[in-house]
């Protein structure tokens, strides 16, 4: 079972849930901290339009403009969503609410409009991902992990995943003073002279970069889960923002390869010989962390709130 | 044809559908402006999707016990609980936890999104039972809606709309000011609950005909398309319930018309072109009222300027300013005043000299404080503070 069949069948859609996870769960963190936490739906929501209207113009089912197009939408609707709540002075969650429930149904009304249903593009395609179906069929071993011409069959959501999350990860990692200051204190930082506007912005613009290329491998139920599980049972179990976001690729990994492992063979153990939806079972896995995290962590309170 | 769909005469369905679609908008809309306005919209996208599971796992049910695994007020009751026991999780993440409020509306939507999408894969591979169909439940669909569907539908809405009414004093006390309600022995807790409560009907009962993620857009989007057109929560309720009912009719009427037109995306389409209009052009909150206020007020700024400028004989150069002084008539095409120009230019002035006055004068802070270049002096003051100031002015104009 560790042979032959896990290298093609299983390792490629566990590797790429677990980079999918991790490089949607980072910029989490600060999208927690800062009361963000939504934009992941909001953006996962508004891929949607923008990958119908990718195909409509080019008219191909290829990953480039389909990725264009998810940015370009998920890009409108934080600008969207940002002049509508000072033009309006509506308040934000308000705000979102209109933006992204119109943007889904405009998606959904231009996929039923065209005729997509030839190829391969449909609601529930775009909800559960296909995570299960991304295997590596030139994989005949560990050994062809070495094998340049082996290597090149594999699927291309792999690499693409993997240089996303090398991306955020570098981001992060350069930016990770200004971020931090201004996820704590905006108005100190403001006064360092930082543009925490211009931060906050890009931070949106990474998330909403990681959010679409996991979209396009794992689906959208996957992004939502992964921005806000991880991290917020993190947050229960450290002050330190270091340690917070170690915790939550921690959390993030353990959903991916267990949620994948219980989808692909849980059912096997109760006796069905059909395996259920990986992408929903990860993110279950996670609600069941974050659920482990609420009850028992050490920091799960407010801090000077009454324990109880 | 349209004109058929939106008069019902396009068939028993199509009229089901549409009357069942209107009077959902209506409650949706009145209920949802409680949400918005205690600032907890987003609430209603956790209890949106937290109803899937409970689909699911009502459908297994119902066909473990040997029936079809259809029948819809099954299915409802399923994801009422469900999107019950979301709901707690997250009152409880949000007051038990330190995750704000925001994090635990996420986390309960993905979470029991994920595991309803676990169970439809369970179900689809069950020998046993009619699924298809099922997925319609994510988007809404009301082809094959039946008479009893409708009637669950419509009765559903009704009784809502009628709860909100009833309950109408508590809850708006406890949307604007919790802590105010409480002190005038509102019991905010059961209220709260109550207006959850609503919101959990309206989601269930709009399943069938917009989807369990596009419900969240008729709780949301009426109300604050309303929010634009008054600041009186009965009114924004009313215009919110018919701005609702109005997308749920024109929408369904509209998706009638044609095979390939889904419903649920429709009402909210027509939903969102409402919140436009409301935004663009709603009298007082609307953009266009609030540029016209900003051109009116610039034009008074320009041509109070213009006439000191006349009073004290110097040269007006800004374009704007000769403009709309060319055009009230107070100065000839040459730049020249004319007869008006001069002696209201003459008041102006005067009125200036009585502020200047008045802001040296401690005595009249309060009244100084209403200074703002525009206002004339005569509407603040008696005649007699005016002559007052007119004495202490006469020695300066002597001079």
């Amino acid at each position: 079972m560790m042979g032959l069949e896990f290298v093609s069948l299983s390792l490629p859609p566990l590797l790429i849930g677990i980079f999918a996870a991790i490089a949607c769960a980072l910029p989490g963190n600060f999208l927690l901290l800062r009361r963000q936490a939504l934009i992941g739906d909001a953006i996962s929501h508004v891929v949607l339009p923008g990958i119908v209207l990718a195909f409509l113009v080019t008219g191909v089912v290829s990953a480039w403009p389909m990725l264009i197009g998810a940015g370009a939408a998920a890009l409108v609707t934080v600008l969207l969503i940002e002049v509508i709540r000072r033009v309006g002075r509506i308040e934000p969650g308000a705000a979102m609410g209109v933006v992204f429930t119109s943007m889904f149904a405009g998606g959904v009304l231009l996929l039923e409009q065209s005729d997509t249903s030839s190829v391969h593009l449909d609601v529930q395609h775009a909800l559960y991902g296909n995570l299960e179906s991304l295997i590596w069929l030139d994989g005949l071993g560990w050994a062809s992990l070495l094998d340049w011409e082996a290597l090149k069959g594999l699927p291309p959501e792999l690499p693409r995943m993997f240089f996303t999350l090398l991306f955020v990860c570098a981001f992060i990692f350069l930016l990770w003073r200004p971020l931090k200051l201004s996820t704590f204190d905006e108005g100190f930082a403001r006064t360092l002279g930082l543009p925490t506007g211009l931060i906050g912005l890009s931070l949106v613009v990474v998330a909403a970069i990681a959010a679409v290329a996991a979209f396009d491998a794992v689906g959208s139920i996957i992004v939502i889960a992964m921005f806000i599980c991880p991290p917020a049972a993190a947050r229960m179990m450290t002050n330190r923002l270091e340690r917070q976001i170690g915790w939550s690729v921690v959390f993030a990994t353990l959903s991916a390869v267990l949620g994948y492992v219980l989808a692909g063979y849980g059912p096997l153990w109760l006796g069905s010989d059909n395996a259920v939806s990986a992408a929903g079972m990860i993110a279950t896995v996670s609600g069941v962390i974050l659920g482990v995290a609420a009850l028992a962590g050490p920091c799960r309170h407010r801090a000077g709130a009454p324990a109880g | 044809m349209l004109f058929e769909a939106l008069t019902l005469q396009l068939g028993y369905n199509a009229t089901l559908v549409t009357i069942g679609a209107a009077l959902l908008g209506v409650a949706a809309g009145a209920t949802g402006t409680f949400l918005y306005v205690g600032k907890r919209a987003l609430v209603s996208d956790a209890i949106s999707h937290a109803t899937l599971p409970g689909v699911g796992l009502a459908f297994i049910f119902m066909v473990l016990l040997g029936g079809d695994g259809r029948f819809l007020p099954g299915l409802l009751l399923g994801s009422a609980l469900s999107a019950a026991i979301g709901l707690l999780c997250v009152s409880w993440l949000s007051t038990r936890t330190r995750l704000a409020e925001d994090a635990a509306i996420g986390a309960v939507l993905s979470v029991f999104f994920g595991l309803g999408i676990v169970l439809l894969t369970v179900i689809q591979t069950m020998s046993s039972g009619r699924q298809a169909g099922l997925e319609t439940f994510l988007l809404g669909s009301t082809a094959g809606m039946l008479w009893n569907d409708a009637v669950i539908i419509a009765t559903g809405g009704a009784l809502v709309l009628a709860l909100v009414v009833l309950l109408r004093r508590p809850m708006t006390l406890v949307a604007f000011d919790s802590e105010f309600a409480a002190s005038t022995g509102i019991d905010v807790r059961r209220t709260d609950l109550a207006m959850m409560g609503l919101a959990l009907a309206i989601t269930v009962v709009g399943l069938k005909i917009v989807g369990l993620i596009l419900i969240v857009a008729l709780l949301i989007i009426p109300a604050v398309a309303a929010r634009f057109w008054s600041d009186r929560m009965g009114s924004v309720v009313g215009i919110a319930g018919a701005i609702g009912g109005a997308s749920g009719w024109i929408g369904a009427a509209l998706s009638a018309t044609a095979p390939d037109l889904p419903t649920g995306p429709i009402i909210v389409l027509v939903a969102f072109g409402f919140f436009a209009v409301s935004l663009l052009f709603a009298p007082g909150r609307g953009v266009l009222a609030a540029v016209l206020r900003h051109r009116r007020f610039q034009a008074r700024v320009h041509v109070r300027q213009g006439l000191l400028a006349l009073a004290q004989e110097q040269p007006i150069y800004e374009g704007l300013t000769l403009r709309l002084m060319r055009r009230a008539g107070l100065i000839r095409a040459d730049g020249v005043a004319t007869e008006a120009g001069r002696a209201k230019a003459a008041r102006a002035l005067l009125d200036e000299r009585r502020w200047q006055l008045l802001r040296a004068d401690p005595r009249h802070e309060a009244a100084a404080a209403r200074y703002d270049g525009l206002t004339p002096l005569e509407t603040l003051l008696t005649a007699d503070q005016i002559a007052e100031l007119d004495r202490a002015l006469k020695p300066e104009a002597a001079t």
